[in-house]
């Protein structure tokens, strides 16, 4: 009876202070999330007829569609990214299971903290340390022409797969973290059962360990793929004038022609395509998004 | 000799600088179901992983069916082991779990199908094909373990203390219900387990291992009454331990005396001789109460007072501390309810037949 009833008083106290508690990210879910979402959308769908005034068109989206340059790097970003995410995943998946289920002791523990040293050092400098590797007068041409490799130095900047390498290497830690999660929780005896029941290496991996670690591939895959196709600074430094990557064009408009209005379009379609692609690989792997992103 | 499924030849496992399994050896017939019995830590795991495969011994051999397992990978030897905590796949339907075995084989769907419905029948899971084992509980998941191995038709079924998660009530269940799988299935099973009763229940016959040596191997009848050594005495089944020194032998029957001064007589095991330090146990339900000593003769007697009771149905047993020397004694209490009104403090008479007491020389090492 005094139960409920101080249950009943606390209620409005509760959800109260619950309210209060979720404020904060409420606060910046709201306002650095949606609000400028919305001013983009609203940005993107109106043209200047002439100095300060604009109306709604579709104007923008046009000009993406008719201009071959724009949709060609968006789809060249598109397939780099997804690219770069299964080259990641190829990389990642035998490291982690390497730390998880083979390393011991002080070595496991020793080979994540070597996947976070890089983390120590900004993404500006940990990418201009690849440039110094790689340019023409870098170190890596220069021991190509001393180990007689190659007759001249070569440059080795400005190709896709450099600019591949780059987004490998800072990903790839978004994607082992997930991926070695995963595989924690799989029991040895499950694949000890497997190999004892007439099973082999390929058939274990295809049936027992990737479907227990489906939902963290899906996880560091997704992880991975948006910070690939959000990424501006790697392709840019490492890919030059050719990288030709979309968050390019979206800081030209912005920045170098001022036309925002193109620019919040474009913005806008590459958020539209990473939804797109993300929804796509969930369905093709029959992952939930909720159940994915609490292994994340 | 043909009708050996298992022949274990003088294995040895060493980790580091501990010598898991010491130079065993060990002949398992076919059909037959073999428990090997031990402590935790004596190495019982490992030579079941060397049997199974995931280990190759440091020397020795493994003869599955006759034919040598040296340098044959788990994948390929006839054997198939329940695990621990079973390893069933939660990403597979029972069906599958079942069906996994055949498929790795190459079997045909339809053969695969109907095999895996006749074997959950005979585990008596008919129909469970689409289930998915988190909707299984602790007994079923056990006969999907079970049944998951068996399908294969293995020579020798390997289980690694499959029972050890139950809760007891289902335990004692699932006991019997393995005992009568194997009667039906005729296969051999190799068990492994650290409780005494579910080797003693469900064998033909048992090994007693210790610090990765077999201690004693023979039927569970054998076991319990004509144990060979103290450490087989003492592991299998409830006794009273007592040391001391033998003050006189010959080849039939030995006196030990302890250091508190109590004189019991017993059957000796080996060859002892006046002097030697010695180790006598006497089985609970060997020694018999009286009210009157007199009753007792021609046993030797003693008069204990009751230390306390310990009621346990049918296994009640009554705790007594010897009058002249506070030597302690475990007495079963008799099945007739004769002495279920005994109180703590009384005094009672007790004795036992020296032939059913068994001495061992304490050999130091
Ligand atoms: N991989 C290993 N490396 C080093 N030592 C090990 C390893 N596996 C087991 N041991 C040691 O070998 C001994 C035997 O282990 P084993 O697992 O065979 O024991 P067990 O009889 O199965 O015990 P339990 O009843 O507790 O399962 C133990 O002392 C254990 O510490
Ligand atoms: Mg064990």
């Amino acid at each position: 009876m005094t139960a409920t009833a101080s249950a009943d008083l606390a209620a409005p106290r509760t959800r109260l202070a619950l309210f209060l508690l979720f404020a904060p990210a409420l606060i910046w879910l709201l306002g650095l999330i949606v609000l400028p979402h919305v001013d983009l959308a609203a940005l993107s769908l109106r043209a200047r007829v002439a100095p300060r005034t604009y109306e709604f068109s579709f104007a923008n989206y046009r000009t993406f569609i008719d201009e071959p340059l724009y949709w060609h790097t968006f789809v060249r970003t598109a397939a780099m990214s997804i690219i770069a995410t299964a080259c990641t995943l190829l990389i990642a998946f035998p490291t982690a299971w390497y730390i998880v289920k083979i390393a011991r002791g002080q070595a496991k523990s020793m080979l994540l903290v070597l996947c976070l040293i890089p983390f120590w050092v900004s993404e500006t400098v940990r990418t201009l340390g690849w440039m110094i590797l790689l340019r023409e007068s870098g170190v890596v041409p220069h021991f190509l022409v001393a180990l007689g490799i190659t007759a001249q130095p070569v440059e080795l900047l400005y190709h896709d797969a450099t600019i591949l390498v780059g987004l490998v290497y800072t990903s790839l830690l978004f994607m082992i973290v997930p991926l070695a999660n995963a595989l924690e929780s799989l029991d040895d005896a499950l694949i000890e059962a497997a190999y004892d029941l007439g099973g082999n290496a390929w058939s274990i991996l295809r049936q027992i360990v990737i479907p227990h670690a489906a939902p963290g591939i899906a996880a560091g895959s997704i992880v991975v793929f948006m910070l690939t196709l959000g990424n501006y600074l790697t392709p840019t430094l490492l890919g030059g004038k050719n990288s030709l990557w979309f968050t390019e064009q979206i800081y030209a408009q912005f920045i170098t022609r001022f036309n925002w209005e193109q620019g919040a379009a474009f913005g806008f379609l590459l958020l539209m395509l990473s939804t797109a692609i993300v929804w796509l690989g969930l369905a093709v792997s029959g992952q939930r998004f909720g159940d994915v992103m609490r292994r994340a | 000799m043909p009708d050996l499924d298992l022949e274990v030849d003088r294995v040895s496992k060493r980790y580091g600088a501990h010598l898991a399994v010491d130079d065993l050896s060990l002949a398992v017939g076919r059909g037959s179901f073999f428990s090997i019995l031990g402590p935790s830590g004596c190495g019982k795991t490992t030579l079941l992983r060397l049997i199974a495969g995931f280990l190759e011994p440091d020397s020795g051999d493994v003869r599955i069916g006759g034919r040598s397992m040296r340098g044959v990978l788990p994948n390929r030897r006839p054997v198939n082991m329940v695990f621990q905590h079973l390893a069933l796949f939660p990403m597979m339907s029972v069906g599958e779990n079942v069906g996994y075995g055949l498929a790795r084989r190459g079997a045909a769907q339809p053969l695969i199908r109907e095999r895996v419905a006749t074997m959950l029948k005979r585990v008596g899971l008919p129909g469970a094909e689409g289930k998915r084992i988190d909707q299984l509980s602790g007994g079923q998941k056990h006969r999907v373990a079970i049944a998951r191995s068996l399908v294969l038709e293995p020579t020798l079924l390997l289980l690694d203390e499959p029972l050890g998660a139950l809760d007891l009530k289902l335990r004692e269940h699932m006991k019997i219900e393995l005992k009568q799988l194997q009667a039906d299935f005729g296969t051999t099973f190799v068990y492994i387990t650290h409780d005494q009763s579910e080797a003693l229940v469900l064998s033909d016959h048992v090994a007693v291992m210790s610090a990765g040596r077999f201690e004693q191997v023979g039927t569970p009848q054998e076991l319990y009454y004509q144990p060979r050594t103290p450490f087989v005495a003492g592991f299998v089944g409830a006794n009273n331990r007592l040391t001391g020194a033998a003050a006189r032998a010959d080849g039939h029957f030995v006196e030990l005396e302890s250091a508190q001064g109590l004189t019991v007589q017993a059957r000796p095991s080996g060859p002892i001789a006046a002097g030697d330090v010695v180790e006598a146990f006497v089985r609970p339900e060997v020694v018999s109460l009286a009210h009157d000593a007199a009753e007792l003769a021609p046993m030797q007697r003693f008069v204990g007072r009751v230390e306390s009771l310990l009621f346990d149905g049918a296994n009640s047993a009554v705790l007594l501390r010897e009058l002249r020397t506070g030597t302690e004694f475990r007495v079963a209490l008799p099945q007739t309810g004769e002495f279920a009104d005994l109180r703590e403090g009384e005094q009672v008479a007790f004795g036992f037949d020296p032939q059913r007491a068994v001495c061992f020389e304490v050999t130091r090492t």
